[in-house]
């Protein structure tokens, strides 16, 4: 009996001693307020939009999630998104078939990562400048082709991807869960995994125990892109209609999702998980507003007070 | 500065778990420099701490010129005249020297915010000129030597008007010149009563400067010696409570004729120029010079860690093109870098992380998943066969001793099987018993016919355990000595005057 008990406390504080736990724990927490205060949170419609939202930012943050863990950090993946979304609509609108054209949209954003990784790894330009620029550029180029005004008449056979569900679960929630499986499976398993982790620890380091620190680098930029693509392109399905703004702003939800997750913007730690977590926090606490009818001035106020929050409990946490 | 005794009476602390000083006896005499000597963990570190108020003892009593003290902050400690210097030495790279020496005690002018600089540069003159030092005051720290930022951080001491340093491991990174200025600095000091204590692994350095050695072991005082009527043997068995038979003594070399290694004419300026030296199977060669002689650097143009500029590098008599580390390690060259944190180790991943970080080739399919129960096992083996002390592999790196550390980054280089193993500086930082196990562990792979580069700046080490000694001196190779032609006098003329005959030193 005894023994018995030790050993379910031993498995109860390894849980505890999960970075992640913390983060859940307040989660459920948020949960159960929110729940009281206005009870149609969980109704099934609600928990049916949210989650669908929740999964189009978790999927650009886990992207994110690979690029910060070397201490790196990519602010283009808003425009990335925009820009992916924008050169898919166009394509299909001009008559191309319309999974060629999703591919294409692709592409286009994963050239962004690429000029990104490029710079960053063998340019050797700091990632914030980079991206910071990129950004500009991809916002830009939507903005020339586009002349401002969106792209419409989207082919009805692509917008299941955004607006469909299997199993009564919507089939971005599906993709979120692809993505996030293979992204745990890279960063736990492999030796891809293992080296991105390195390099957030100890990148000197990583680069003498006979790492090729660069192309490492290089494809996380591609990845973060990738990631940013798969939302633009779901984006633009969701609203049948591709927006020269679409994604602005998506930079800082996904890196804030990343840190409230328990990422480290220095590198080293963090986890697919804790993104997730950290991107339910963001949309849970954003809807849980609207539904309190908190004015949206203070909505923004307030995730803003929970991001630098995460940020100082976290900081204690490792203490 | 007034000249006060210092006096730690029965210290003991305990953190959880470990009982980190026991009844611990520590006296400083005005004028007097005091050794403080034990392996890695035996407690030196934390009596410091507890003097300079990092830390509060769980009993025991401190009595600084007379009266009794207990220091919250280092900043206490500081102002009533007892400074460190840290083996890291803290300070601001990208600040010049004036911004560093005041750094927290900037002088403004009377009644205004503003700087006084002339002040200041006076109050620096004065200081730097008391000590007989020159620096450079117009460049930023990060550009001046190792030598040059000790200075700075002793002075900034002496401002605070500092009547007892503790100096934890000055001469880590110091060559041998730097190390005989470092001393007259102390001898000065020392005549003006101003006390010294002396922490370092170097038992010829710390005989040639201090009056009395004080020996900690596992936290527990083992009593002290005076300098000048002792022996490093004496000193040795207080440490490690044993004797240690094989100390200094020479291995015999079972190299062959066979060459494995060439460098022809590697050139990587500024540091490096014209080097040429070749390597057989199972032997050592030991790479001498002082620092900064390019020894570094040579072993970075090796394994394409910095870009030649010229020369070439043979393996079995064929030329090979290597251009990075990655390369290095698929050629079965493995380096193992001078500064463990800084080059070596991931502190926060696990041994197990750590150990296996170069062999993931061997370890994963091919899509890439690494093979956990593979991983195990070989680091468990190497575990094993280098006797490194830890509670479970799974263990943060962070938590080892710096010898055990040391170890894991041995055996990561190890599981590369390589061919040719350059070691820089293996042994600095680590404890004299952890010192000996490394050596053994170097020459057994010698016998087993992996041909080692072992740069060192300790020439006991070198002498220990070269069959020959490449001398390098501002980045060309000097001389090239046999085993029987080695001694501390041929290598160190050669280090400093090109020649291993000329006794003449050049300034």
């Amino acid at each position: 009996m005894g023994k018995k008990q030790a050993r379910g406390w031993s498995v109860v504080s390894a849980i505890v001693k999960q970075r992640e736990s913390a983060i859940f724990l307040a989660l459920l927490i948020m949960i159960a307020v929110i729940q009281i205060m206005a009870p149609n949170l969980l109704s099934g419609n609600n928990v049916y939009l949210v989650s669908r939202q929740i999964a189009l930012v978790a999927i650009v943050a886990i992207g994110e999630l690979f690029v910060i863990l070397t201490g790196g950090i990519d602010l283009s993946v808003g425009a990335t998104m925009g820009l992916a979304g924008v050169a898919s609509a166009g394509a299909m609108v001009a008559g191309v078939n319309p999974w060629l054209a999703i591919l294409f949209g692709m592409v286009v954003g994963v050239l962004i990562g690429i000029f990104n990784g490029w710079l960053v790894s063998y340019v050797l330009i700091p990632p914030f400048i980079v991206t910071l620029g990129s950004q500009e550029i991809a916002r830009g180029t939507i903005l020339i082709v586009t002349k401002g005004w969106p792209i419409t008449n989207i082919p009805k056979s692509i917008l299941f991807i955004a607006q469909g569900d299997f199993l009564h679960i919507p089939v971005p929630v599906w993709i979120m869960l692809v993505v996030a499986v293979i992204a745990q499976m890279v960063l736990t398993k492999t030796s891809f995994g293992r080296r991105i982790y390195a390099i957030g620890g100890n990148e000197t380091a990583t680069f003498l125990s006979g790492v090729n620190v660069k192309k490492i680098k290089f494809f996380l930029y591609v990845i973060a892109a990738f990631t940013a693509s798969i939302v633009g392109i779901i984006l633009v399905a969701r609203f049948e209609s591709a927006q020269a703004d679409a994604g602005t702003g998506w930079e800082m939800q996904a890196i804030a999702s990343a840190v409230i997750g328990g990422t480290s913007l220095a590198g080293g730690a963090g986890s697919v998980l804790g993104c997730v977590i950290g991107a339910c926090i963001m949309g849970i606490l954003a809807n849980g507003l609207v539904l309190m009818r908190v004015s949206s001035y203070w909505q923004t106020a307030i995730i803003g007070v929970v991001i630098v929050l995460a940020a100082v409990l976290d900081h204690f946490r490792k203490k | 500065m007034e000249n006060k005794t210092l006096v730690m009476k029965s210290i003991t602390k305990s953190f959880p778990g470990v009982l980190a000083l026991h009844d611990v006896d520590f006296e400083v005499k005005p004028g007097e420099v005091v050794g403080l000597m034990g392996e890695n963990g035996a407690g030196k570190s934390t009596l410091m701490k507890i003097l300079t108020g990092v830390y509060q003892p769980d009993s025991g009593t401190i009595t600084w010129g007379g009266k009794q003290v207990s220091f919250a902050t280092t900043r206490q400690a500081q102002a009533a005249g007892i400074s460190i210097i840290f083996q890291e030495l803290n300070n601001c790279p990208n600040l010049k020297p004036l911004d560093n020496l005041f750094l927290g005690r900037e002088l403004d002018r009377k009644n205004s915010p503003f700087l006084d600089l002339k002040m200041m540069q006076e109050k620096a003159v004065e200081v730097f000129k008391y000590l007989d030092v020159s620096v450079n005051m117009d460049i930023e720290v990060r550009n001046l030597s190792t030598a040059q930022q000790q200075m700075i951080e002793i002075a900034k001491a002496l401002l605070t008007n500092a009547s007892l340093l503790i100096m934890d491991e000055p001469t880590s990174s110091l060559s041998d010149r730097e190390v005989t200025k470092l001393f007259s600095v102390i001898t000065e000091l020392k005549s003006r009563g101003i006390s010294v204590i002396f922490i370092s692994h170097k038992l010829d350095e710390v005989f040639e400067i201090t009056d009395r050695i004080v020996v900690l072991r596992d936290g527990e005082s083992m009593g002290e010696l005076v300098t000048k009527n002792s022996t490093q043997k004496q000193l040795i068995t207080k440490m490690v409570g044993r004797e240690i038979s094989n100390f200094y003594t020479q291995r015999t070399s079972k190299a062959t004729d066979e060459v494995v290694f060439e460098a022809k004419n590697l050139s990587g300026p500024p540091y490096v120029e014209d080097v040429s030296f070749a390597v057989h199977k199972g032997e050592i060669v030991g790479l001498a010079g002082l620092i900064g002689a390019g020894r570094t650097e040579t072993a970075r143009l090796i394994i394409g860690a910095a870009k030649k500029t010229k020369g070439e590098i043979l393996l079995d008599g064929k030329p090979v093109e290597i251009r990075s580390p990655e390369e290095a390690v698929a050629h079965g060259i493995a380096y193992l870098p001078e500064d463990r944190k800084v080059q070596s180790l991931i502190l926060n991943m696990t041994v197990r992380d750590n150990l296996t970080m170069s062999i993931h080739k061997v370890l994963t399919n091919w899509f890439g998943i690494i093979n956990r129960t593979q991983e195990r096992q070989i680091t468990d083996k190497y575990i094993k066969s280098l006797d490194i002390k830890l509670t479970n592999r799974e263990q943060v790196i962070s938590g080892l001793s710096g010898g055990n550390q040391q170890k894991v980054v041995i055996a990561k280089w190890l599981a590369t099987v390589p061919r040719l193993l350059i070691l820089d500086e293996p042994t600095r930082g680590i404890d004299v018993h952890a010192k000996s196990e490394v050596h053994r562990i170097i020459a057994e792979l010698a016998d087993s016919g992996v041909s080692i580069i072992f740069i060192s700046s300790e020439l006991p080490e070198i002498l220990e355990l070269s069959d020959r000694v490449v001398v390098m001196r501002e980045g060309k190779v000097c001389t090239i000595l046999d085993r029987k032609d080695a001694t501390q006098e041929t290598i160190m003329n050669a280090a400093f005057s090109g020649s291993a005959n000329d006794v003449k030193e050049t300034a």
